[in-house]
């Protein structure tokens, strides 16, 4: 089993917090996992991202050019990432922002979420991070569902233990549309 | 022994806090600097709350003046910087060689020369591995490529620096530094007692007076102790340690320490995945120098890249290991640009193809 992932998006709007979740659980499934993140003289509202690498064998890089999937979160990071994912791989795209007429079909797959709408009907705009890994989990199949929800309680601390119920539903939303749109995982 | 735990995930930046308190530390003096803060920041607190005393010096110069005086008294203690900051520290650095002192002293490596980047470089290199200050001593140089490894080999530091009465780096990049990686802690030691120490200014009442000094001014004896150093820094030999990844019948093998060393062994497993007959060394003491067992590679009739996120620095050491019977070429991935595994595939296929 090998998995990476590039997350990218705006400075707040989450994407080192879906890594960070993502390492968690599949470290609680007992798998080996990496999460790099690309830090720098970032300020609000410019990107970032992280790149996390799951197997079940020891890991070698954790920077990877060339991704077998992708979650974008805006349009900077759909510019910078498409065309890097590999040949045949998938990218998740936040489509209540980002321009439809740029994404490529033919090369590799797009799963096109209306992330930011989707929470906007759970309550708040803010879980469109967790749309978003929802439906990575289910177009991945790589972790359980089950298992990210559960890793929220370990990564939000109790702090914001009151945050954990919405997200995890945000995780539930963004898996069911996916599955929506496909009877089978796509990976 | 290792007892293990439940795993954590830490950036190793905490995996190197976490592992000086498993070691015992006591003291730990340091000025902050990108990309090793969390080292401080997560020290601030933990080494605190366990009776240790943490300072946050005014400057690096302070900080490693305040190690030499915490390990002259026979007292665990360490500090912690990047490049820039490491360059302050030389010159006690150097003393506490030449006054044989334990200090443990972590460079989390970022782009040079000057202050240049807070982004990932393997470009200290030189500085670890051949002194740093001025005079002719050695520091043990360890360099992590993992987490787990981050933890693991700042216990061995303080281990080491004990064992030798030595300096030892521990010498990661802002890779490392900033990576997240489960790791699984060791039960932590009590703090040491530094009374039983031979050597260490721990109060003369009952004792003959003990003296600390690198300043040798009569006949004849700074050749003696120079002498006593050097045998030391032979005797370290026995502490050489590496990695073998698909050596065995390999026609070429990549030689790449840390972060480069893990980046280069995904390449090579791609390469593999084409039956193409490569390998990795990576060596994980680059002071002492693995050089035995690349010469062996060496006398195997084995041909060498060294890939490194340098100008070409550690490709010197292995050229020299390997000189009787090979050479080595060099991949340089310049500080500045980040490696990956695809930009490592065509100059490794160039390279076995000629």
């Amino acid at each position: 089993m090998y998995q990476d992932v590039i997350i990218a998006g705006f400075g707040g709007q989450g994407v080192m917090l879906i890594g960070n979740v993502v390492a968690f659980a599949a470290m609680e499934q007992k798998l080996r996992v990496t999460f790099m993140p690309v830090y720098g003289v970032e300020m609000r509202g410019g990107t970032a991202n992280c790149t996390v690498v799951i197997s079940d064998e020891e890991i070698g890089s954790p920077i990877i050019f060339s991704p077998q999937t992708s979650i974008l979160m805006n349009q900077p990071s759909v510019e910078k990432f498409q065309s890097r994912l590999e040949d045949g791989g998938v990218q998740l795209v936040n489509a209540s922002i980002v321009d439809a007429d740029l994404l490529e079909q033919d090369r590799i797959r797009t799963i096109s979420v209306p992330a930011n709408e989707l929470a906007d009907e759970l309550g708040s705009v803010k879980m469109a991070n967790m749309v978003m890994l929802g439906a990575w989990l289910q177009a991945t199949g790589c972790l359980p569902l089950k298992a990210v929800q559960a890793a929220l309680g370990q990564v939000f601390g109790e702090h914001n233990a009151r945050l954990i119920p919405l997200n995890q539903k945000g995780l539930e939303r963004g898996a069911a549309f996916v599955a929506s749109q496909a009877e089978r995982p796509v990976l | 022994m290792k007892t293990e735990k439940a795993s954590l995930l830490v950036k190793g930046n905490e995996a190197i806090a976490l592992g000086a308190m498993a070691a015992g530390c006591e003291c730990y003096f340091a000025y902050p600097i990108t990309p090793q803060s969390e080292i401080p920041e997560m020290l601030s607190r933990i080494l605190v709350e366990a009776g240790g005393e943490f300072v946050q010096a005014e400057s690096e110069i302070a900080a490693a003046n305040m190690l030499l005086g915490a390990t002259a008294c026979g007292k665990r203690a360490m500090t912690s910087s990047s490049s820039p900051g490491i360059s302050l520290k030389q010159e006690a650095i150097s003393y506490m060689a030449g006054s044989q002192l334990p200090a443990v002293i972590v460079n989390v490596c970022r782009g040079g020369p000057g202050l240049g980047s807070i982004d990932p470089s393997q470009g200290d290199y030189y500085q670890s591995t051949r002194g740093g200050g001025h005079g002719d001593y050695r520091t043990l140089t360890l360099a992590p490529a993992s987490c787990q490894e981050a933890y693991d080999q700042t216990i061995q530091a303080f281990d080491l620096a004990f064992r030798y009465r030595n300096p030892v780096v521990v010498l990661g990049d802002a890779i490392l530094g900033q990576m997240k990686e489960p790791i699984q802690a060791w039960k932590e030691r009590a703090i040491q007692d530094s009374r039983g120490l031979s050597w260490s200014l721990s109060g003369a009442r009952g004792r003959k007076p003990r003296l600390l000094k690198s300043l040798y001014l009569s006949d004849g004896a700074l050749a003696g102790h120079n002498r006593l150093l050097q045998e030391k820094y032979q005797a370290m030999r026995v502490e050489c340690d590496w990695e073998a990844y698909k050596t065995d019948d390999a026609e070429l093998i990549i030689v790449a320490f840390g972060s480069m060393g893990r980046i280069s062994k995904s390449a090579v497993r791609q390469l593999r995945e084409r039956g193409l007959p490569v390998g990795l060394f990576r060596p994980i003491t680059l002071f002492p120098f693995p050089d035995e067992p690349l010469a062996k590679l060496a006398e195997e009739g084995k041909r060498f890249l060294t890939i490194e996120n340098n100008a070409g620095q550690m490709v010197d050491d292995v050229r020299l290991a390997v000189r009787r019977q090979s050479d080595s070429e060099l991949y340089s991935v310049l500080p500045g640009i980040l490696a990956n595994p695809t930009d490592l595939l065509e100059p490794i296929q160039r390279v076995l193809h000629t």
